[in-house]
């Protein structure tokens, strides 16, 4: 019996999980899917490939050719992770932040610059058609993950909604909303909070008093998890187990991927005029790209010949998405119309007409 | 072919709608075993199942956001929300995405998504029941906003509305639910969306309406008539994007033109259509666009709210006037 003897009717628990150490070394035995050094070879290329393309998108938006852009630096174990989880088949709802997991389902590196750069057809993935482009209004994306899975469990197709958002996120009624009523349909969708500490200048502790972010899937009934978001065999463990649960019609889950945003919010964000530059360094010493190039190297998977092999294929393969990204031809003004609706109403096409040059309106 | 209520007919389109394409899913506060707070869902989920008619959660934001989601997926999915009044949580979908994401993923994904809701006041409803605020609606891109007058254009409206391939919010006068009836053939026929209806012709004043005003606009037509003015009386339908075609064509005929909504006046619809007639209608007119509508003021509860509303004598009144102009 509690204070008072009154009876406690319920207790929970949040899980962390971890694997490898901010050095490389082994916290406790590695998943099956660790077993498999090409695997593993293949989520750090994908991560080092990230990082190469957050800082070539930088270089463009400091040099006016992109827009306002969102580096996911110290984030990529995230991006990677997830979305290494998931199917063909299944659906990506990513925020903002998620280019790493947009690269990895096929979403072509110009196809992402392009949207940076200001031009919808970024959103046109030659990739996985049904993915959801990038949700800008933070949070609103999670009742269309639930709609989304809703159709999958309708039309008993085994396929999954993986909905990805951040830790600011998780204040917004959207959220929770959504998380609610995929636990009272037990449906295939796994909620993911990217939990960089930071949401632009509001640290955490002002965002929530909750002990964790995990805990809040424990109100809408189902398993709440915290993950190492800069341990890659982490996160993509739980989102593995999280993913097959779903498609099996266990119900949803929610994963906490604890990280650090160790860049700006965006390139019209200055981290330093909120947060010291202390915690930033400290914060360096956990990232995941070097922690998993410690463990490979250590396990003498990964070489410093692959490590100069992968910098240049990254060089490469980011140029070109450049150039590519360079010379796409601007859209005719008046295209602006052409996807309002499936037939242009007749009302509109005059505006159309006008922005053609074709007459006045 | 049977005599109906306007809610009566919005049950036969979404029944129909249901039978004819199992795509389509209603989701809603209430709609399943209750059948709706005005009976519009009544019978549906005994007959289409607790999966297709869908009792959701108190949330209105998820209401409308699950509606995207599944609409995305290819379903097409028709919420309710009880009250126009509840509807605001929802705007922030329909605007940053159910309007858009045709446009900003070039066409890559549809959002084939109805979203009801009662409109109007008049019903001694609580508060927060009776707005019209359809205008913010009509303001949106990428969005339709359509309002039936009658159970006939319910029921082929609303089958248009559900098988259009973007999103429709479908506002539905509360005050016709059962006050209207009219003969409605359930035959699966849908009416024209983006195309106002002509209720009458007449050569003196065109009154365009939409909604329950029609009621009180074709009354006015009425007591017109009888002074010797015929009326011409356009029933808009379709707010977003509307037929300015029949707008036009109507003012060019008759040179004279009240506009009436339940509405506050300030932004109302009414100041896009006489906007629209300044700016391309003006050579033909031969009296000031005149505006009957709600007050600039909060819906009044129920005591006052037949004061805000627009009455047959007000709209006779500016009629009058505008014909009587030189």
């Amino acid at each position: 019996m509690a204070d008072g003897g009154l009876p406690v009717i319920a207790r929970f628990e949040v899980r962390h999980r971890n694997y490898l150490a901010p050095d490389g070394s082994i916290n406790r035995p590695l998943p099956a899917f660790a077993s498999d050094a090409s695997l593993l070879a293949s989520l750090y290329r994908a991560m080092v490939l990230l990082r190469n393309f957050d800082r070539k998108a930088v270089a463009l938006q400091r040099t006016g050719r992109l827009g306002t852009y969102a580096v996911s630096l110290g984030q990529e174990a995230v991006s990677v992770g997830i979305a290494s989880a998931m199917r063909d088949e299944d659906v990506l709802l990513p925020s903002y932040r998620d280019n790493g997991a947009l690269i990895w389902r096929g979403v072509k590196p110009e196809e992402i610059l392009l949207f940076w750069g200001g031009d919808e057809r970024g959103n046109h993935f030659s990739g996985p058609v049904q993915d959801f482009p990038f949700c800008v209004p933070v949070g609103s994306q999670a009742p269309h993950a639930a709609g989304v899975a809703y159709a999958f469990k309708l039309r008993k197709e085994p396929r999954v909604a993986v909905c990805m958002f951040g830790d600011g996120a998780t204040s917004k009624g959207d959220v929770y909303e959504a998380m609610n009523f995929a636990g009272v349909h037990k449906l295939p969708v796994v909620f993911v909070a990217t939990n960089n500490q930071w949401a632009i200048s509001v640290p955490l502790r002002l965002q929530t008093a909750s002990e964790t972010l995990a805990q809040k899937a424990i109100a809408a009934g189902f398993i709440g998890e915290q993950v190492d978001g800069s341990d890659v065999v982490a996160v993509r463990a739980a989102a593995e187990e999280a993913i097959c649960a779903a498609r099996d019609g266990q119900g949803p889950r929610f994963i906490e991927a604890l990280t650090y945003r160790l860049g700006d919010h965006t390139t019209s964000d200055d981290a330093s005029r909120y947060r010291p530059e202390a915690e930033v360094q400290a914060r360096w010493k956990e990232e995941p790209i070097a922690r998993l190039r410690a463990f490979l190297a250590g396990q003498k998977m990964w070489s410093k010949a692959d490590e100069e092999q992968l910098s240049a294929e990254c060089h490469e393969r980011v140029e070109a998405a450049v150039e590519r990204y360079l010379a796409t031809e601007p859209r005719r003004p008046e295209t602006m119309f052409d996807h309002l609706y499936a037939d242009l109403p007749e009302a509109y096409v005059a505006q159309r007409r006008q922005l053609a040059g074709e007459g006045d309106v | 072919m049977s005599e109906v209520t306007l809610v009566e007919a919005v049950n036969l389109a979404l029944a129909r709608a249901m039978e004819d394409d199992a795509d389509v899913v209603v989701l809603g506060e209430d709609v399943g075993i209750n059948g709706g707070v005005f009976r519009a869902t009544v019978g549906l989920q005994t007959r289409f199942g607790a999966e297709r008619v869908l009792d959701t959660p108190l949330a209105e934001l998820l209401i409308s956001g699950l509606c995207v989601g599944m609409a995305v997926q290819g379903l097409k999915p028709v919420g309710e929300i009880q009250f126009m009044g509840f509807l605001y949580p929802c705007i922030d979908q329909l605007v940053n995405h159910a309007s858009r994401i045709r446009n900003r993923t070039q066409g890559r994904l549809t959002c084939p998504m109805v979203l009801r809701t009662p409109h109007g006041a008049g019903i001694r409803a609580p508060e927060h029941h009776s707005e019209s605020t359809e205008a913010m609606l009509a303001h949106i891109p990428g969005l339709r906003v359509v309002i039936p007058s009658s159970p006939e254009r319910a029921y082929g409206l609303l089958l248009a509305a559900i098988r259009d391939p973007d999103p429709v919010v479908f506002l539905e006068p509360t005050r016709l639910y059962r006050a209207a009836k009219g003969e409605v053939e359930d035959n699966g026929e849908a009416l024209p969306l983006d195309v106002a209806f002509v209720l009458r012709e007449g050569r003196d004043v065109t009154l365009i309406s939409w909604g329950a005003m029609l009621k009180e606009t074709t009354a006015a037509a009425d007591a017109l008539a009888a002074e010797g003015i015929a009326a011409e009386v356009i029933d808009l339908a379709t707010l977003k994007p509307y037929d300015e075609v029949t707008v036009l064509g109507s003012i060019a005929k008759t040179g004279r033109c009240v506009i009436v909504h339940e509405a506050t006046r300030t932004g109302g619809f009414g100041a896009e259509i006489a906007a629209l007639i300044a700016e391309r209608g003006l050579t033909s007119l031969l009296a000031p666009v005149a505006r009957v509508t709600g007050y600039d003021t909060v819906i009044p509860m129920a005591r006052l709210e037949q004061h805000m509303m627009p009455s047959v004598g007000r709209i006779v009144t500016a009629a009058r006037k505008a014909c009587q102009f030189s």
